[in-house]
């Protein structure tokens, strides 16, 4: 008889690979009376890139909030492979903000490498002689695939729009977070630099084999970059009472067509959404 | 012909303009002083330029008869002494209360309704206690800028704090930043330049509060000078020593300026746009 060895850490990563990386269990968020979020279930893989679209003040924004750890639940879980996700932002998951993303006191080079100072000098959050030269050299290449390798020694006053936007993603992938949640990454820009911001956050999403999670008011936008998209909406609705009810995932996607189509069925939402 | 919010001055009519009320000041005055001194030659009210040019020679570059000093050269430097010394401290003092209140709920919570109820009480009004307390020395002049000019710093700096955006410090922490690492490379840094503003505009009450003291208690300092003259109705005295607080206040304010632009370029440049 031959016996099998137990093998914990194989079983484990087998575990976790079948294990969802995010999960809600029927999640309630409330501001006192003003319910925003109820009954959320859901789960999502590592890899999956998830965009999330609605109405302004329908909770997509808080949902990101609570990946973030600037929110806490009111009741009911979120967890991060299996454990309630850490109630403070930090280091596992990235964020993109549409603005005030980047520190106005630093150049680009030193936006970037602010992250790995943090990490390795806790008393001055500063590095000095060679170790700085070789965090520098890894910033200097993050900085390359973000396409801003010759603006590395100015001030974000000094950058248009879209490049404080790319600056803000390479800060945001520095410390290589699983997660990188988008909050509205490109609702400030120009469609042109938008489509190139697009190619780009496609790009480093394939590379860096990040779970992403984007709120955007752009419908096409959403199912062009994404591999799920969420539509949040209130499902009950009091109009004596319009914080009586909270709002919920009513349309969950899979975007598996090509990816710069938006579905027939969909398209008068589309047109709609060029309004919100 | 446009409206007159839409009229701007050129350039050159711009510093014509600026110049003007000086100008006119000097000559309505020289045109007053002349008119008195034509009808009593020993008028003391309004001096010409000759008298306190004298009177500012005899005090500036000979010697006192009484102690040998240059008493206006001695005066400048008290009075700087002071004024810097106390508005050095109250600058740390403020900017540290007021960045550790602005960035720490905990230290807020029991500290802003101190710090607010400080600020109200008039600096003045403590002058007698200073007096009693730390004697009629040095100290008791720079304890009274300091607690003129810090709480209005702190709350300045508390202020300016509580407006960095939040989403910068929680970027901060995605990129694994403790709270002591934030303050001093994401906090500490953007409020500099606004403590410089914050002195600068601290600075008028700092004279306000020096001059005071000087004048109550004081053996010498450009405060202590005005009003010891004031006795003898010395104007030719009292109006150059104004004008020399004046331009000193002016220097003072210009040269933290340069050396807030040279420093904190980003920070100019972000306001502008």
């Amino acid at each position: 008889m031959t016996v099998i060895p137990f093998d914990k850490k194989y079983l484990d990563e087998k575990r976790a690979k079948a294990m969802p990386m995010i999960q809600a269990k029927n999640l309630w968020k409330k501001y006192g009376d003003n319910v925003v979020l109820e009954r959320m279930n859901v789960s999502v893989k590592a890899g999956e890139f998830i965009t999330m679209v609605g109405t302004s003040g329908c909770g997509k924004s808080t949902f990101l909030k609570m990946l973030l750890g600037m929110e806490s639940p009111t009741s009911g879980e979120l967890l991060l492979d299996g454990k309630p996700i850490r109630s403070e932002p930090d280091q596992s998951r990235g964020i993109v903000f549409q603005q005030y993303s980047v520190f106005p006191h630093l150049t680009v080079l030193e936006n970037v490498i602010i992250a790995r100072e943090f990490e390795h000098s806790p008393l001055f959050g500063k590095l000095f002689g060679s170790k700085k030269r070789a965090v520098i050299d890894e910033a200097k290449a993050l900085l390359e695939s973000v396409g801003l390798t010759h603006a590395i020694n100015r001030y974000p006053h000094e950058l248009s729009g879209g490049m404080k936007q790319r600056l803000a993603i390479a800060q945001a992938l520095i410390r290589k977070p699983r997660i990188l949640l988008l909050d509205e990454p490109f609702g400030a820009l120009d469609p042109g630099i938008r489509a190139d911001m697009h190619q780009l956050i496609l790009e480093l999403w394939r590379e860096h084999q990040l779970t992403v999670f984007m709120v955007t008011h752009d419908l096409s936008e959403g199912f062009y970059l994404g591999t799920r998209l969420w539509v949040f909406d209130k499902l009950r609705r009091d109009n004596q009472a319009p914080g009586a009810y909270g709002a919920n995932i009513t349309y969950d996607l899979p975007v598996t067509r090509r990816k710069n189509e938006v579905p027939y069925e969909l398209q008068t939402i589309a047109q709609e959404s060029q309004d919100f | 012909m446009k409206r007159l919010i839409n009229l701007t001055p050129s350039k050159p009519l711009r510093l014509l303009l600026g110049i003007l009320p000086f100008a006119l000041l000097l000559v309505v005055y020289l045109i007053a002083s002349d008119a008195r001194l034509a009808e009593n030659a020993n008028d003391k009210l309004l001096p010409s330029f000759a008298q306190m040019g004298d009177a500012i020679n005899n005090l500036a570059f000979e010697p006192s008869k009484r102690s040998g000093e240059y008493l206006f050269w001695q005066d400048t430097l008290s009075s700087l002494y002071r004024l810097t010394l106390g508005i050095f401290i109250a600058a740390i003092l403020g900017f540290t209360i007021g960045l550790l209140t602005g960035a720490i709920p905990t230290i807020y919570s029991p500290i802003a309704p101190l710090l607010t109820v400080i600020s109200l009480v008039p600096p003045m009004a403590l002058l007698p206690v200073l007096f009693i307390v730390f004697g009629l020395g040095e100290l008791s002049k720079v304890a009274l800028i300091v607690i003129g000019v810090a709480p209005f710093i702190a709350r300045d700096i508390q202020r300016c704090t509580q407006e960095i955006p939040l989403e910068q410090l929680v970027k901060a922490q995605t990129l694994g930043g403790s709270t002591w690492q934030i303050l001093v490379r994401v906090l500490i840094p953007q409020l500099l330049p606004r403590l410089i503003n914050a002195v600068r505009l601290s600075l008028g009450a700092g004279w306000l509060f020096l001059i005071a003291a000087e004048a109550i208690a004081s053996t010498d300092g450009l405060g202590y000078r005005i009003f010891l003259v004031r006795r003898y109705m010395s104007m030719d005295v009292i109006l150059p020593y104004v004008a020399w607080i004046t331009l000193l206040a002016f220097l003072i304010d210009w040269v933290l300026v340069k050396i807030s632009t040279k420093c904190f370029p980003w920070h100019y440049q972000m306001t502008t746009k």
